[in-house]
C-alpha cells in the first residue's frame, strides 16, 4: 500500500541511478502568485512523476486556459497548452492515438466547469484512462476576479460587483451524477500528504480519475477558504481500506472523519453534496467501468500492404468493368 | 468516339423480341432523365442502377439525388419528391446538365414539385404511374386528372404508364418491385443491353435469396416488354467503348475512400448535413484499414480531438459542413499557432446560419481562408470532381504534414452526393504517412527551429526522448516558451507566414480552358468546372473568344495567374456565394459586394474582376451560365 510519508520526504537516493529525479520533472519556473495554492498542486505531480519513474518523454500534461493551465510550461515532460475549455478533447485525441502515454489533465472551474463544460461531462462519460485535476479556486484568476460557476452566492468579484446572483455549481456532485464515472475524489491544496495521495491514487486508477482540488487565490481572494482551513466543523476526512489512509498526524487535524467505502455511491453523493461539512477523500471508485480505447480498434501495427489489400477489396464493390 | 460502330453493337445487343415497326430511334448526344417518386418507392435504387449500366456500356454519367427534406414527407406531396436525376451522354459527362429530358413519375404530386422547381424542360417527356386515375378516393382522382391535364395543357409529353396493374402480375407487393419495373422500361427506351441490366439487379439483390432474384428479374423484363409493346419512343445515346475499369461512388464516399488511402488514421466528427455521410461510410470501413472514426460531442471536440490525435500521431481529419467549420475556427488558429498538421474538410451547404442544409453553395471560401482571429496562414483547396474527392485529401494530408500547418479541403453538396465514374486509382506505398517519428532528439534542437527562408521545421512528437517541450497557443519562441515581447511574436507571424510562401512555389499553374487569350476568361472554383466548361465550349462554339481557368488551390494560389488574366479584355468568376447585383439600385462601385473569389483576385491582381453567381441551392446549369457569359461579353 502507498506510504503518505513516503511521498512528503521522498528519498531521491532510494532511486537508482539511471533513474528519473524532480529536476528532471522541471520545466520553466512556476509564474504563479506567491503562495497560490498551484504551486502545491505542481510539486504533488512533480513528487508522483518522479516517484513512479514516468519517463518524461511519455508524459504529457495538456490543459486549457486559466491560471491552472500553465502549469504544463513548469513541468519538464511534454505538454500541451490548448485553448480555453478544450483540453479534455485534446487529451483524448492524445490518448486514443498513443495509449502507451501517461496523459494527465490540468483544469480550473471556468476552464472545467463553464467554458468547456460539455466536454467534461463527456469526458466522464468515455471514462479515457488518464488523471484529471481540477483546480477549483472558485474565481477567474487570470481575467483578473470574476465571478466563476463555483463561486459561492453572494461573492463579490468585478462582474459581482453585489454578490453572485446564483447558488453554486458543484463539481463533485455533477461528476458523480454522470453514468460511466470510475473515478472521484476531493483534495485541498494545504494538505499535501492527502493531495499527493489522491493524486497518486488517481494516476493508478483504471479509467478517468477525476480530482477536485480546493486551490487558494491569495491574489483575489485570499481569506476564502479559511474557514475550512480553520473550522474543523467544515471537513470531513474520508478514509477506508479500498481509499485513503493518512498518518495520525494528519488525521487529528480532522474533528470529522468517516469511513466511506469507495464503492458506495449512494454515500458518495450524500457527501458530494453536503456543502456544509465538505468531503475530503476518495468518494468512488470503480476500476470495472468499461474504457473508450479498448472497444475502439487500435490504428497500430498494420502494414501499409494490408491496408492496400483492404482498401483494394473496397474498390473491388464499387469499380464497373467495361461490358465485354 | 465512333458513333456508328456503338450504334451496330448496341442493336446486335438487343435480343429481346421486337415488336412490329420498331419506332424511329432519336439519336442523342445527352439526356438528363429524372425518376421520382414518394420516400421509400426505390426511385433512388432504380435511378443509380440505371446510371451503373449506362457506365458500364460506356456512356459518361452524372447522378444527383433528389432528397426530400423531411425524413418521412407524408405520401404524394409536393414537398416529398425522392429519386435521381441522371445525365446520359456520349462524352464525359462533368456536371448535372440542364433540366430535365424526360421524367419518369410514380405519381403527380411529387412531378408537380419537380415542374414547380423549374427542374423540367419545356416539352419534357413525362412517363407517369396511371393508377390513381382509378383511385377510390375521388379527391385523388380530381388531384390526377386536373395535374395530368394541366402538364398536358403545359405543351409537355406525358405517356399515361398502368405501371402498378402490370407489376401485379409479378408481384403482390408492387409499390416494392415498381423501381425494377421502370429500370427495365428505361433500358428499353435507351436501347440499353437487358443483359447488362440483369447484371445489375443480379448485384443489387446480391444478399437477397434467389426468389427475390428472380422476382425483380421478372419485373425488369415486364418493364422493358412493356415499352417495346406499347411506346414509340426509343432513343440512342452513342457510347465510346471503354478499356478501363471505373469506380462509381459519390462524392463523400470518395473522399471517405481518399481519406483511408491517405494514411490518415483519425477521422474526429459531429454529425451534420451534407458531411455525414462520408463518416458514415468511413465508420464502416475505416477500422478494417486500419483507422477510426470518433463521433465527439460537439464540432469543436471533434476538432480538438483530431489535434490531439495529430500532436501525438500522424496528421488527423475532421469533416465537417459550413456550421461546424464556423465552430471549429479557434481550434484551426491553435493548429496554425503550435504548427500541427491537420486537415479539415468542409463539405459546404447553403448558408449562413442553418441556411440551405442539404443544398450546395460555395459561401464558405473566405471563412476556409481568413476564417479565424489574428493571422492565421493556411491551405485551402476545393474538390472540383469526384474523382479529387479522392485525390485531394491524400494531397492534404501531405501538404499538412510537410509543412505542419492546417489544410483545409472545401467540397460541396453538389459533390457529395453525385455520382461520376473515373479511373479506378492504383493504390501506392507512398500516398500512406510515415510511422510516427519516435527518435531521440539531438541536443540543442529546439521546437520550433524555424527555417529562415522557408518557416519550416522539424516537429517533435510525444515519446521522442530529449524533445520535451509545452506545446502552447500563446506567442512563444523558438523553445515553445511563452513570450510576449515584440520582436519573438514577429518572429512566429512571420515564420508561419513563410510556410505559406514556400508552399506556394510548389504549385504548378492550372491550364486554360479554351483560348489562350480572348473577350473573357470565365474563373471559377469548385464543383462548378464541369458546368463552366461545357458553357465555354458552347461560347467557343459560337464563335466567341471564351476561356475559363478553374483553381484547386485557392490559398496559396499559383504564380502566374496575373498574367493569364491579362491576355482577356475582360475577367469575371462564376461562383455559387453572393455577389451584389449591379442592377440593384443601390448597388455601385464603391459598396457592391463581390462573390468570394472575385475579392480575392481583385485584392491581389488589382484587376477589375466582375462576378456573375447563383445561390438558389441547386447546382449551377450550363445554359444559366452560357447565357451569363453571352450578357457579359454584350454589356462589357
Amino acid at each position: 500500500m502507498f506510504d503518505p510519508i513516503k511521498v512528503l520526504s521522498p528519498s531521491v537516493s532510494d532511486l537508482d541511478d539511471e533513474a528519473y529525479s524532480l529536476d528532471d520533472f522541471e520545466g520553466v519556473d512556476s509564474r504563479w502568485c506567491h503562495r497560490c495554492g498551484n504551486n502545491a498542486i505542481l510539486t504533488a505531480v512533480q513528487k508522483l512523476c518522479a516517484e513512479e519513474q514516468l519517463a518524461p518523454e511519455k508524459t504529457v500534461f495538456v490543459s486549457g486556459i486559466g491560471c491552472s493551465s500553465r502549469l504544463p510550461h513548469y513541468m519538464g515532460t511534454y505538454g500541451f497548452h490548448a485553448l480555453h475549455g478544450r483540453a479534455l478533447p485534446v487529451a483524448e485525441g492524445i490518448k486514443i492515438r498513443r495509449p502507451d502515454l501517461h496523459v494527465f489533465v490540468t483544469t480550473g472551474d471556468g476552464d472545467c466547469c463553464s467554458i468547456g463544460a460539455g466536454h467534461w461531462l463527456h469526458a466522464i462519460r468515455y471514462n479515457m484512462n488518464m488523471t484529471v485535476l481540477l483546480h477549483d479556486n472558485q474565481i477567474y484568476g487570470l481575467t483578473k476576479k470574476q465571478v466563476s460557476p463555483t463561486s459561492p452566492r453572494g461573492l463579490v468579484s468585478n462582474t459581482s460587483p453585489h454578490g453572485a446572483h446564483l447558488e453554486p455549481l458543484n463539481p463533485l456532485a455533477a461528476t458523480l451524477g454522470m453514468s460511466n464515472i470510475s473515478f472521484v475524489a476531493h483534495a485541498v491544496d494545504w494538505v499535501p500528504s492527502v493531495l499527493c495521495d489522491i493524486i497518486k491514487q488517481a494516476f493508478h486508477h483504471r479509467g478517468l480519475a477525476f480530482v477536485c482540488i480546493m486551490q487558494r487565490c491569495p491574489n483575489y481572494l485570499p481569506d476564502h477558504f479559511e474557514e475550512y482551513i480553520k473550522d474543523p466543523e467544515r471537513m470531513v476526512l474520508l478514509t477506508h481500506a479500498q481509499g485513503l489512509q493518512v498518518e495520525d498526524a494528519v488525521a487529528k487535524r480532522f474533528k470529522h472523519r468517516e469511513e466511506h467505502d469507495p464503492r458506495d455511491i449512494d454515500r458518495a453523493r450524500e457527501l458530494a453534496n453536503n456543502r456544509e461539512r465538505v468531503p475530503l477523500g476518495i468518494l468512488y471508485r470503480n476500476p470495472d467501468v468499461l474504457c473508450y480505447e479498448d472497444v475502439r480498434a487500435g490504428v497500430e501495427h498494420m502494414s501499409v500492404s494490408d491496408k492496400i489489400s483492404a482498401l483494394e477489396r473496397e474498390f473491388d464493390k464499387f469499380t464497373v468493368q467495361p461490358a465485354s | 468516339m465512333n458513333d456508328s460502330t456503338a450504334l451496330s453493337e448496341l442493336n446486335h445487343e438487343q435480343s429481346s423480341p421486337v415488336v412490329a415497326g420498331e419506332p424511329q430511334v432519336q439519336r442523342l448526344r445527352d439526356h438528363v432523365i429524372e425518376i421520382i417518386s414518394d420516400s421509400g418507392e426505390g426511385a433512388q435504387k432504380c435511378g443509380q442502377s440505371f446510371a451503373s449500366i449506362a457506365a458500364k456500356s460506356g456512356h459518361g454519367i452524372w447522378t444527383v439525388e433528389i432528397i426530400p427534406a423531411e425524413i418521412e414527407p407524408p405520401a404524394r406531396s409536393i414537398e416529398g419528391a425522392s429519386g435521381n436525376r441522371i445525365r446520359v451522354g456520349s462524352f464525359d459527362v462533368a456536371n448535372g446538365g440542364d433540366e430535365a429530358d424526360l421524367v419518369v413519375a410514380l405519381n403527380e404530386q411529387v412531378l408537380l414539385g419537380r415542374v414547380r422547381a423549374g427542374a423540367l424542360k419545356t416539352g419534357c417527356i413525362i412517363l407517369l404511374e396511371t393508377k390513381w386515375r382509378h383511385h377510390q378516393d375521388p379527391s385523388i382522382v380530381a388531384a390526377y386528372t386536373s395535374t395530368h391535364d394541366k402538364l398536358v395543357a403545359d405543351g409537355y409529353r406525358v405517356y399515361e404508364i398502368p405501371m402498378e396493374q402490370v407489376c401485379l402480375q409479378h408481384t403482390s407487393t408492387p409499390q416494392r418491385g415498381k423501381n425494377m419495373f421502370v429500370l427495365g422500361m428505361l433500358n428499353r427506351l435507351y436501347g440499353q443491353d437487358l443483359k447488362l441490366a440483369r447484371e445489375q439487379v443480379a448485384f443489387t439483390f446480391r444478399s437477397k435469396s434467389a426468389d427475390i432474384v428472380d422476382r425483380n428479374y421478372k419485373l425488369l423484363e415486364a418493364g422493358y416488354d412493356w415499352v417495346g409493346d406499347n411506346l414509340d419512343l426509343r432513343f440512342e445515346i452513342p457510347s465510346a467503348k471503354r478499356e478501363q475499369a471505373q469506380i462509381v461512388v459519390s462524392g463523400n464516399t470518395s473522399l471517405a475512400l481518399g481519406i483511408m488511402a491517405s494514411g490518415m488514421e483519425i477521422c474526429a466528427m459531429y454529425p451534420i448535413t451534407p458531411a455525414t455521410s462520408a463518416s458514415h461510410y468511413l465508420s464502416e470501413m475505416f477500422e478494417s484499414v486500419g483507422g477510426l472514426v470518433h463521433q465527439a460531442e460537439d464540432e469543436i471536440a471533434a476538432c480538438a480531438f483530431a489535434i490531439g490525435a495529430s500532436y501525438a500521431g500522424k496528421c488527423a481529419v475532421t469533416i465537417t459542413s459550413g456550421p461546424g467549420m464556423a465552430l471549429k475556427q479557434e481550434l484551426i488558429g491553435l493548429a496554425t499557432m503550435a504548427e500541427i498538421p491537420l486537415v479539415i474538410v468542409n463539405v459546404q451547404r447553403g448558408g449562413p446560419s442553418t441556411g440551405l442544409p442539404t443544398k450546395v453553395e460555395q459561401g464558405d471560401l473566405l471563412q476556409a481562408i481568413f476564417g479565424t482571429h489574428g493571422d492565421a496562414p493556411r491551405v485551402v483547396l476545393a474538390a472540383a470532381t469526384i474523382e479529387d474527392c479522392f485525390y485531394l485529401p491524400i494531397t492534404a494530408r501531405k501538404i499538412a504534414e510537410a509543412f505542419n500547418l492546417p489544410v483545409v479541403l472545401l467540397t460541396d453538396a453538389n459533390l457529395a452526393t453525385a455520382q461520376q465514374p473515373f479511373a479506378r486509382p492504383r493504390l501506392r506505398k507512398d500516398w500512406f504517412a510515415a510511422p510516427v517519428d519516435q527518435s531521440a532528439i539531438p541536443e540543442g534542437e529546439a521546437p520550433y527551429d524555424w527555417d529562415r527562408t522557408t518557416g519550416l521545421h522539424r516537429r517533435f512528437t510525444p515519446g521522442q526522448p530529449g524533445g520535451m517541450h509545452t506545446l502552447t497557443g500563446l506567442a512563444h519562441d523558438r523553445k515553445s516558451r511563452v513570450a510576449y515581447d515584440p520582436a519573438t511574436n514577429e518572429e512566429g507571424l512571420r515564420h508561419r507566414s513563410l510556410k505559406l510562401a514556400a508552399f506556394q512555389k510548389t504549385l504548378t499553374l492550372p491550364e486554360v480552358y479554351g483560348d489562350v487569350d480572348g473577350d473573357l476568361l470565365v474563373i471559377g472554383w469548385g464543383s462548378t468546372k464541369g458546368v463552366i466548361e461545357e458553357a465555354v465550349e458552347q461560347l467557343r462554339a459560337e464563335g466567341q473568344a471564351v476561356a475559363s481557368l478553374h483553381l484547386t488551390y485557392l490559398q496559396p494560389m499559383a504564380s502566374g495567374i496575373g498574367d493569364i488574366m491579362k491576355h482577356y479584355r475582360q475577367v469575371m468568376t462564376v461562383e455559387m456565394n453572393w455577389g451584389d447585383r449591379v442592377d440593384d439600385e443601390l448597388i455601385d462601385m464603391e459598396n457592391r459586394r463581390y462573390s468570394s473569389l472575385a475579392w480575392l483576385l481583385r485584392a491581389r491582381y488589382l484587376v477589375d474582376v466582375d462576378c456573375w453567381t447563383e445561390v438558389q441551392g441547386q447546382p449551377l446549369k450550363p445554359r444559366s451560365v452560357a447565357r451569363a457569359i453571352r450578357n457579359k461579353l454584350t454589356r462589357g
